[in-house]
């Protein structure tokens, strides 16, 4: 059966003005993901996470490419397709929830204006049943009195409200494919639950599959099947949540986990991971982790790690998980 | 002796009338009253507009407070002449969020770090050249670091930056707020780790603000736990965060990330958002979003009382309804905050 979506040696690179600079952004990734699952990206900033996101929606900015690679979603290359088509494809079939929904919204049109938007140019519906539509998905993300915030507008809803309105903005279409990014980093702790919750519902209703790219672990811990660890460009490791969490075979991953303070810890002290994460216009030879890994050896200076299968469905690009 | 006595802190905002009227007060802290003793550290954790970041503006005397009492080292701040403030001011430095808004982009680290020890010291070029390698060694840069620019360094490095100048005329108090939010997750535990090595080695106090609750729990000797304006729970760390009391921490931390995916937490529903400051709810400012919510709980305010080792501000532990106006809470504070309970945790 073909996954639903699925990523084939996909690099992506940015290149500066006259061509002097080139970073290569997203390099050599390839995982799958199929209906209804949820998958987990993880990174620091600068990791690649976002641009990888970009690129599978093709809304990368002018000084990126898609240098080489397939996204194959529901068998079709969307690298090849042009931007008309896109267009068709975004927000239809893949849906984005990004951080700041302040960001994503209009703030001169009404929330049932730009929740009607995408029904109508998606759909062709007219604007009574686009406006009734509205206020259903309203309901379906909980917001209160759903008639009379219809005729709203953004400022006057508080932010876990504005993230609500981007998720049945995401979701009126009926997509195949959700992608967040950092949702929920600019809510406070308990309206962060509401919506991971809320998130959840939908997936189950809908059978919507999801890629979350977040920094947590925490988040990724609650709400995701599989991970996918990002380092400098590469993956440096994808398995299932409890496989990662229990045996992380990547020294990369391992130390992530090992840093975050937990609540009920009696640890006296966290292990710190030492150096900062590479710059991507230099990056180190060989693995990019290597002048930070606890573990590292000769071979890690100089050879660029393979891509090792560890046990089923996961898979580290380490030297030492290739013993 | 205890370090800092905050008691009965308020900090009112008026808000001016728009054009359309209104108008009102901001009520950001109603209230608050915690002590911090030396050696130690209070975590302050809330969510937005709870007032954590107005008390921590109030310690370091960026704001006056409408009412209440700050006695550092048993002097109240107000009863102090100028020199006295002085002292206080030198006794409390902070570390912000963003180091790359609270350096000055235009001076070099070592100008940087050694600008309060100028300020307030009379000391020659090489003494202050001294000091500032020292600094930087405290910190865990490198000596050269101090003749570098601050966009020469990463995020982590420059919060190193920021601590360094903290510490530059040796305070007893330092204030975090949310030091390691800026940072990536892989350089937050380097700096939590510093600053409590710090801690160890200088015998500072932190009032830590964050809403990180694991890194509160982590770091902090005593937790205050606060919800639009008001303290509804404050004892020990590792019990606040491990067996919470009041139903505000009970959902706040019930609603913590897991650190695993098999982590189960109790389910503690917490219906709508914040209510504004403006017109926070009558009686128990939680009731509109409390599950346990009782008639009383919208008539009376719940007081502050000792309960299973700390204090909660919550009808569910208040002794008998209509008990005459509450008394206690200097007495309890003072028993909670003994020394026997403050250095019992290990964090």
């Amino acid at each position: 059966m073909t996954p639903l979506l699925e990523l084939d040696h996909l690099t992506t690179r940015y290149v500066s003005a006259r061509g002097a600079r080139v970073v290569e952004a997203v390099s050599d990734i390839s995982f799958r993901l199929e209906a209804g699952e949820t998958l987990g990206i993880v990174g620091e900033s600068g990791s690649g996470k976002t641009t990888l996101a970009l690129s599978i929606m093709r809304l990368l900015p002018p000084a990126a490419r898609i240098a080489s690679g397939a996204v194959r979603f529901e068998g079709e290359d969307l690298v090849t397709k042009s931007d008309r088509e896109m267009r068709r494809l975004r927000g239809k079939r893949i849906a984005m929830i990004l951080q700041d929904p302040m960001a994503s919204l209009n703030p001169l049109f009404t929330v049932g204006d730009q929740v009607a938007e995408s029904l109508r140019v998606h759909e062709g519906a007219s604007r009574r049943t686009a406006w009734s539509r509205a206020r259903e998905l309203l309901t379906a993300v909980k917001i209160p009195a759903p008639e009379a915030r219809v005729r709203e507008y953004p400022h006057q809803l508080s932010g876990g409200m504005r993230q609500r309105i981007v998720g049945a903005i995401a979701i009126s279409c009926e997509p195949r494919l959700l992608i967040a990014d950092e949702p929920t980093t600019s809510l406070d702790v308990t309206i962060q639950a509401q919506y991971l919750n809320l998130l959840r519902e939908l997936q189950r209703e809908h059978g919507l599959a999801l890629i979350f790219i977040t920094h947590n672990l925490g988040i990724v811990a609650r709400m995701c099947d599989r991970v996918a660890v990002m380092y400098a460009g590469r993956l440096v490791e994808i398995g299932p949540v409890r496989r990662i969490f229990d045996s992380p075979a990547h020294p990369y991953t391992r130390a992530l986990l090992e840093s975050i303070p937990r609540l009920a810890d009696s640890r006296a002290r966290l292990t710190a991971i030492d150096g900062q994460p590479p710059d991507l216009a230099a990056l180190p030879t060989g693995c990019a982790f290597h002048p930070r890994c606890p573990k590292v050896e000769d071979r890690c200076r100089r050879e660029v790690p393979t891509d090792v299968t560890v046990a089923e469905d996961h898979r580290a690009r380490c030297w030492l998980a290739a013993r | 002796m205890t370090l800092l006595e905050v008691d009965n802190l308020v900090k009112h905002f008026p808000v001016k009338g728009g054009l359309f009227g209104g108008g009102g007060v901001v009520r950001a802290v109603d209230g608050v009253s915690f002590r911090i003793e030396p050696g130690h550290t209070v975590g302050v954790v809330g969510e937005s507009g709870c007032g954590k970041t107005t008390t921590a503006k109030v310690v370091l005397g960026l704001e006056a407070p409408t009412s209440g009492t700050l006695r550092f080292e048993g002097a109240d701040l107000q009863t102090l002449d100028a020199a006295g403030r002085r002292r206080y001011r030198r006794s409390v430095q902070a570390v912000f969020q963003d180091p790359f808004a609270s350096l000055n982009p235009r001076m070099r680290v070592g100008a940087i770090i050694t600008e309060p020890l100028v300020v307030h010291e009379q000391l020659g070029r090489g003494q202050v050249r001294e000091h500032g390698l020292r600094l930087l060694d405290l910190v865990g840069l490198p000596e050269r670091s101090i003749d570098l620019f601050p966009h020469e360094f990463s995020g982590g490095q420059r919060q190193r930056i920021a601590i360094a100048r903290a510490l530059a005329l040796e305070p007893k108090l330092i204030v975090l707020d949310e030091p390691v939010s800026a940072l990536d997750v892989s350089i937050r535990a380097q700096i939590l780790n510093l600053l409590r090595d710090l801690q160890a080695r200088l015998g500072l106090a932190y009032l830590f603000i964050t809403h990180d609750l694991a890194a509160v729990a982590y770091m902090s000797h005593t937790v205050a736990v606060m919800y639009l304006g008001k303290l509804v729970e404050f004892g020990p760390a590792r019990a606040v965060a491990t067996e919470p009391q009041h139903p505000y921490t009970r959902a706040l931390f019930a609603a913590a990330l897991p650190s695993h995916p098999d982590e189960r937490r109790e389910d503690v529903p917490l219906a709508g958002e914040v209510p504004s400051p403006l017109a926070p709810p009558p009686g128990c400012r939680f009731h509109t979003r409390c599950s346990a919510v009782m008639e009383r709980c919208s008539r009376e305010e719940p007081p502050l009382v000792h309960t299973d080792g700390r204090l909660v501000a919550c009808h569910l532990y208040s002794p008998t309804p209509g008990a005459g106006p509450w008394q206690p809470q200097r007495a309890a504070l003072g028993s909670l905050t003994s020394p026997s309970f403050t250095t019992g945790g290990n964090p």
